[in-house]
């Protein structure tokens, strides 16, 4: 049995928004974006029922050690939202002086004409506050996605994180 | 190697590298992916069943016949499967064999929260409880282990959090090689009174021996840190202490039927004072009470519903669960379903409408609201049979084509023989769509994709005993409501086979509807067909958003006025 890690180490992301918009898939891209940069990781979420066009999330927890798969309300680091009206009601789960993206939104839509990279671009703006190499999130979109327009996916990341007009 | 797998994954690539041969189960969140990672792996032999009975059976015959085997399902799938779960620990196994269920607290995708913890101790069947994917990697081989030695089927119990976790682990990849030979040993397999006497008194001194394993298996393990405060805790609820007061000391319970007594007495007198953390059923609080071993343990009101990490402080104070009034998007037919067809039409007639479990029971939220009961599978057909005859013809009963394979079969055979007389609709849209696509007999695929003998639904229903079997295009509102009507004159029991592909499967799109506002008479009736794609504009005309829509037209046919119109440019007809 290792010694517990100081909680504070752990980083926590919820993704929210609802099924179909990629929620999932940007955060099985930082999953393992951190994996790729050395961090234990867990990832949780909700299949089924759930997922036909009701409230989507994930949590993703990234640090020396995780325990809890879950973020423990009012610890979210940083809050990804795809939907206002999702970022609003997950608003509570953040810390005091923890990040909500949700403000993002509009701007991504408009540097993203084409709504199937809306995801990567969501994650270069969160990518610009994580401690993950960009080696490694290129790595991670490389794998998530495949083949399906790999340059497409690292563009619209480059731009969320503010290196590519 | 690295992989990044959720519970049921890890614990299907361990149960792999341990040796399995044989698996089968049935698809149900949270379980499905267990047998969904089997059937990609070479070397095993990996089935989708008719049920989860029928895959339980299999399963166990392969063990008994010398093959590691597996079974997996979620814990109402485990309810199917009692009949020989509760003998098998009777049989004994011969090869290993491991039971894998998956519970669902807080109801995110089931008809109920039932603990299937309890369900090892009625079945005297041994349980394992891992916390993480990583524990579920580990315990698959430690599971097969204690089948063999033990000759018994070993329960390992996850929850949504344990199986839809994912979680970075290094994976040997490697493969144990492990057959036993199969002999015939009437005494032992053939469950009649005298052998079964016996081989109850056999199962008791088993349990005894379990226990002691119990007791001196690291799966349970005492991590002394503090001692003013102690946890006794099993499954993902370990991980919500370690969280939340990293510095106590711990009895992590990673077997915890048998009960490990001896390993809690000796923890309890370790620290001050105990506190026993699980969700859902008392199940360690009962046998602690039994044990005499004081412990402190949440409210009962906390029996209800998933535990989360911010629980455990709470619990600790002594506090009582706040319910809270649930905010989340409540889910919907996709757009463009063909089960949307066929509930608008039901709703039309205004019939009382047994429903059963898949994506159809969401026919049952307003506006459509035109499923009015669900209970577990198969109960589309035995309500409405129940129904009809206390309330006779306005009745019909929907069931998916999966479910009805599943359990509905019996249902009609039943509904046949006693004389009833009514319309059962088969909502036949070519998969089991909920838990993601699963093939089943009446698709002709098998869990890998391949080819396989397609069982016909409309041969099969008129086997059973239907006067009538009509199959029809669910977009076709009109000649479906007809159809119904004429079917529902009191003299025959007709099944409609409504079928169309799922959208998940078939992604045709044709042009949205044009919209007429000049004909619009604000009444509403295209919103009631509940389709994300068309909404209520501020000045309360209609809008239909074209990106989601599919052009199904299914509101265009709830329309009286002409104020949809079909859009005459279409790729293909839906």
């Amino acid at each position: 049995m290792k010694r517990p890690v100081p909680r504070i180490l752990t980083t926590s992301i919820l993704f929210c928004g609802t099924g179909g918009q990629g929620v999932l898939s940007a955060a099985e891209v930082l999953g393992w974006a951190a994996i790729y940069d050395g961090y234990h990781v867990k990832k949780s979420e909700v299949h089924g029922m759930a997922q036909r066009g009701g409230s989507v999330e994930s949590h993703v927890r990234f640090g020396p050690r995780v325990f809890s798969p879950l973020i423990p309300a009012g610890r979210a680091d940083y809050l990804v939202s795809f939907l206002k009206e999702e970022g609003l009601r997950m608003k509570p789960m953040l810390r005091k002086g923890g990040v909500d993206l949700t403000a993002e939104l509009e701007q991504g839509s408009s540097h993203c004409d084409d709504k199937r990279y809306f995801n990567s671009y969501l994650l270069g703006v969160l990518s610009r506050r994580l401690s993950i190499r960009i080696e490694s999130w290129f790595s991670a979109i490389d794998h998530v996605f495949g083949k399906k327009n790999p340059q497409a996916n690292r563009n619209a990341f480059l731009r969320g994180r503010g290196e590519m007009k | 190697m690295i992989e990044f797998l959720a519970g049921d994954e890890a614990l299907a690539q361990g149960a792999y590298e341990a040796g399995l041969q044989f698996a089968a189960s049935y698809p149900g969140t949270p379980a499905t992916e267990v047998l969904e990672y089997l059937a990609k792996l070479p070397d095993v032999d990996a089935q989708w069943s008719v049920n989860e009975k029928v895959a339980f059976e299999v399963a166990l015959a392969s063990a008994i016949a010398g093959k590691r085997s597996l079974y997996s399902s979620k814990h109402v799938g485990l309810n199917v499967a009692m009949d020989p779960l509760m003998t098998s620990a009777y049989t004994g196994v011969n090869a290993g064999f491991i039971v894998v269920i998956s519970d669902d607290p807080g109801i995110h995708s089931s008809q109920n929260e039932q603990d299937t913890r309890i369900f090892s101790r009625v079945a005297k069947i041994p349980m394992l409880e891992p916390s993480s994917p990583l524990e579920c990697y580990q315990y698959a081989p430690a599971a097969f282990k204690i089948s063999e030695d033990f000759d018994t089927p070993v329960m390992i119990r996850l929850t949504t959090r344990v199986a839809h976790t994912k979680e970075n682990i290094a994976v040997s990849g490697k493969r144990k090689a492990a057959q036993k030979e199969f002999r015939i040993d009437v005494p032992k397999y053939v469950m009649v009174p005298r052998n079964a006497y016996k081989k109850h008194i056999i199962l008791e001194k088993k349990l005894a021996r379990l226990r002691k394993y119990s007791n001196k298996t690291p799966l349970n393990s005492i991590e002394l840190n503090k001692r003013s405060i102690g946890f006794i805790t099993s499954g993902v609820s370990y991980l919500y202490v370690k969280e939340t007061y990293p510095d106590a000391s711990v009895l992590k319970l990673g077997m915890p039927y048998p009960f490990p007594d001896e390993k809690i007495r000796e923890f309890a007198s370790k620290v001050k004072k105990v506190f026993v953390i699980e969700e859902l059923e008392p199940f360690l609080e009962e046998e602690l009470q039994r044990l005499g071993v004081r412990a402190k343990a949440k409210s009962s009101s906390f029996r209800i519903g998933e535990l989360r990490p911010e629980s455990i402080p709470a619990i600790v104070a002594g506090k009582k669960k706040v319910e809270e009034e649930p905010t989340s998007r409540k889910p919907v037919l996709c757009p463009g379903c063909p089960h949307r067809g066929v509930f608008s039409v039901l709703r039309s007639l205004k019939l009382t409408v047994a429903g059963d479990i898949g994506c159809y029971t969401l026919g049952a939220l307003p506006p459509l609201g035109a499923l009015h009961s669900c209970l577990c599978m198969g109960t589309g057909v035995t309500f409405f049979d129940g129904f009809s005859r206390a309330l006779g013809n306005n009745v019909v009963g929907v069931i998916g084509d999966s479910t009805f394979v599943h359990s509905g079969i019996t249902g009609l055979v039943n509904a046949a023989y006693n004389r009833t007389k009514g319309v059962i609709i088969i909502l036949d849209n070519s998969t089991t769509a909920m838990t993601g696509s699963q093939p089943h007999p009446a698709t002709g695929l098998t869990a890998r994709g391949e080819q396989t003998k397609k069982l016909v639904l409309e041969d099969l229903c008129r086997a059973c005993g239907a006067d009538f079997v009509d199959v029809i295009d669910p977009f076709k509102t009109a000649e479906l409501k007809a159809l119904v009507k004429q079917r529902l004159d009191g003299k025959a029991l007709s099944v409609i086979i409504a079928r169309y592909p799922c959208r998940l499967i078939d992604r045709t799109r044709a042009a949205a509807p044009k919209i007429d506002a000049s004909k619009c008479k604000k009444c509403y009736q295209c919103l009631a067909v509940n389709c994300p794609a068309i909404s209520r504009t501020e000045d309360g005309f209609i809008a239909i958003d074209a990106q989601t829509c599919t052009g199904c037209n299914v509101c265009v046919n709830a329309c009286s006025f002409g104020a949809l119109i079909k859009h005459q440019i279409r790729s293909q007809e839906p």
